[in-house]
């Protein structure tokens, strides 16, 4: 359990805390609980509410400082795993860094989809560009450098690596990440005819589902 | 018959803001919206339009404009001379530029950003609830280019009466006061004293993202990486050259540089009209 102690709470200006947690676990499930307590009705009104790697922003707060001692004395339940509901995304491992990759993680070049899909991710937190998910889940060994000359374009659709995280870039941006494979239709990572236009919003459980694994293409 | 404003100049960069997209910070959106929010707020309110009605953005060299129906605009924000049809019209206050007749936004004479309301409000289609157009994700309507035509809300019928519009002018030295923190301990304490006694000066690379600004480097204490966190309006980021930037509205929802301090966000409207050389103190408060 992550209990009072290992939570640090800081201002950041008049209207906002920025919440510091140990690591990604405790962040995850003390972003849970923000949400749990939000949905609940128990949280005072508060503008947005935005994970970051080992933090969680609370803005438009009306009282920071009162927020933060109660935050202090929160008891925050360690999050159950959960692989229920992932969303699947189909990839194609088809990327130019794949060769990287593999030197780097030590496997043969069709190891990689092996490995990268066979476990579950979470959205950490979303930034970068609308509908960029920050996808933990990786096993320690398996976290990669960014690349040492960013790329002036990756396309829509790359799913990419880069230090602890999984990404899909939802539109043709500059980009510094390994570049391992293609989601191939990434319209759906930002849809704004939807309600959620996010696919993947912060807490989403992922797995990428490989295409043609084992010569099974149609 | 729905009412058009043709964009017959676009200036160096136009753009349609109102009070910005809240809520989905989480999502990699930015607030975005007017940089001066008090001057869209008072030219709304001289025209009876609702506070947060679409206006346009222009950053220094102004823009101009043709309705394809008589409108009644204002425009304000940073100064600047405004011409119908080549003929001097009325700065900050309500102007009736007839069908077809050329509205003409001119250059700044001081401060950097003049926002011209509409009659009734500028109606493109809300994009997440807001028509402002976002720069750094490209959300809502694309800056303003020749020959588009921005459709108009219909206008109040009865504009509020108002004798009084104090716009405030833009400013010639820029006080920006600051709350230290969140990550204020990654910095030296030589360098907590430096930026809140050195003079800075606005750098002419800012834009919506930021307020950048050039002087004395801030040294940091701690060199690790910071895990990328939220970011608030009004952060004062510090990259790893050490010049502060100040977060405008287009700023990224989260970040991997430290924030040394954080402006209260009344103090931006002025960030937003203080033009490229203009001195800066950052002062606790």
């Amino acid at each position: 359990m992550t209990g009072s102690r290992s939570v640090r709470v800081r201002l950041a200006g008049r209207r906002a805390l920025l919440v510091e947690l140990p690591d990604a676990e405790q962040t995850a499930a003390f972003h849970t609980e923000l949400l749990r307590r939000r949905a609940a009705g128990t949280l005072p009104a508060l503008g947005e509410i935005v994970p970051g790697a080992r933090t969680v922003l609370l803005d438009g707060v009306t009282h920071p400082e009162q927020l933060a001692r109660r935050i202090a004395d929160w008891d925050v339940p360690s999050r159950a795993a959960d692989d229920s509901g992932a969303v699947e995304i189909p990839v194609r491992y088809d990327g130019p860094d794949l060769p990287h990759v593999a030197a780097l993680w030590d496997v043969a070049v069709e190891e990689v989809a092996v490995r990268h899909s066979a476990y579950t991710y979470r959205v950490a937190f979303c930034g970068f560009a609308p509908g960029f998910g920050y996808l933990t889940g990786l096993p320690t060994e398996l976290h990669l450098p960014r690349r040492d000359t960013p790329r002036t374009r990756v396309p829509a659709g790359a799913v990419a690596l880069a230090g602890p995280y999984s990404a899909v870039y939802p539109r043709a941006t500059p980009g510094g990440w390994q570049l391992i494979g293609t989601m191939p239709d990434p319209a759906p990572l930002w849809d704004l005819s939807r309600d959620e236009p996010a696919l993947l919003t912060p807490g989403t459980r992922v797995r990428f589902v490989a295409e043609g694994a084992e010569g099974g293409a149609p | 018959m729905t009412a058009g404003l043709t964009v017959v100049r676009p200036g160096a960069l136009t753009t349609v803001q109102d009070a910005g997209r809240r809520g989905h910070a989480h999502l990699g959106v930015p607030r975005s919206g007017a940089l001066d929010a008090p001057a869209m707020t008072l030219a709304n309110r001289l025209l009876g339009n609702t506070p947060d009605a679409a206006v346009l953005e222009t950053t220094l060299t102004g823009c101009a404009l043709r309705p394809d129906r008589a409108v009644t605009v204002v425009v304000g924000g940073a100064p600047c001379p405004v011409t119908v049809d080549e003929r001097p019209a009325a700065w900050g206050l309500p102007v009736r530029v007839p069908a077809g007749a050329v509205l003409d936004v001119g250059a700044v004479t001081a401060g950097v950003r003049s926002y011209v309301a509409v009659a009734g409000g500028v109606a493109v289609e809300p994009v997440l609830g807001s028509r402002s157009a976002d720069l750094l994700s490209g959300l809502g309507p694309d800056p303003l280019r020749a020959g588009d035509v921005l459709p108009l809300g219909t206008p109040a019928p009865q504009p509020a009466p108002a004798d009084l519009a104090p716009w405030p002018a833009p400013p010639a030295r820029l006080t920006l006061p600051l709350r230290l923190g969140p990550r204020a301990d990654w910095f030296t304490p030589g360098a907590l004293r430096t930026l809140t006694s050195a003079t800075y000066h606005v750098s002419q690379h800012s834009n919506r993202i930021g307020l950048r600004t050039e002087g004395p480097p801030l040294a940091r204490a701690s060199t690790g990486e910071l895990p990328s966190e939220g970011m608030v309006l009004g952060a004062v980021q510090v990259p790893p050259d050490g010049r502060p930037v100040v977060f405008l509205h287009d700023h990224p929802t989260t970040g991997g540089y430290p924030v040394i301090g954080v402006v209260t966000e009344p103090a931006l409207a002025a960030a937003a009209q203080a033009a490229a050389g203009t001195p800066v103190r950052f002062t606790l408060g």
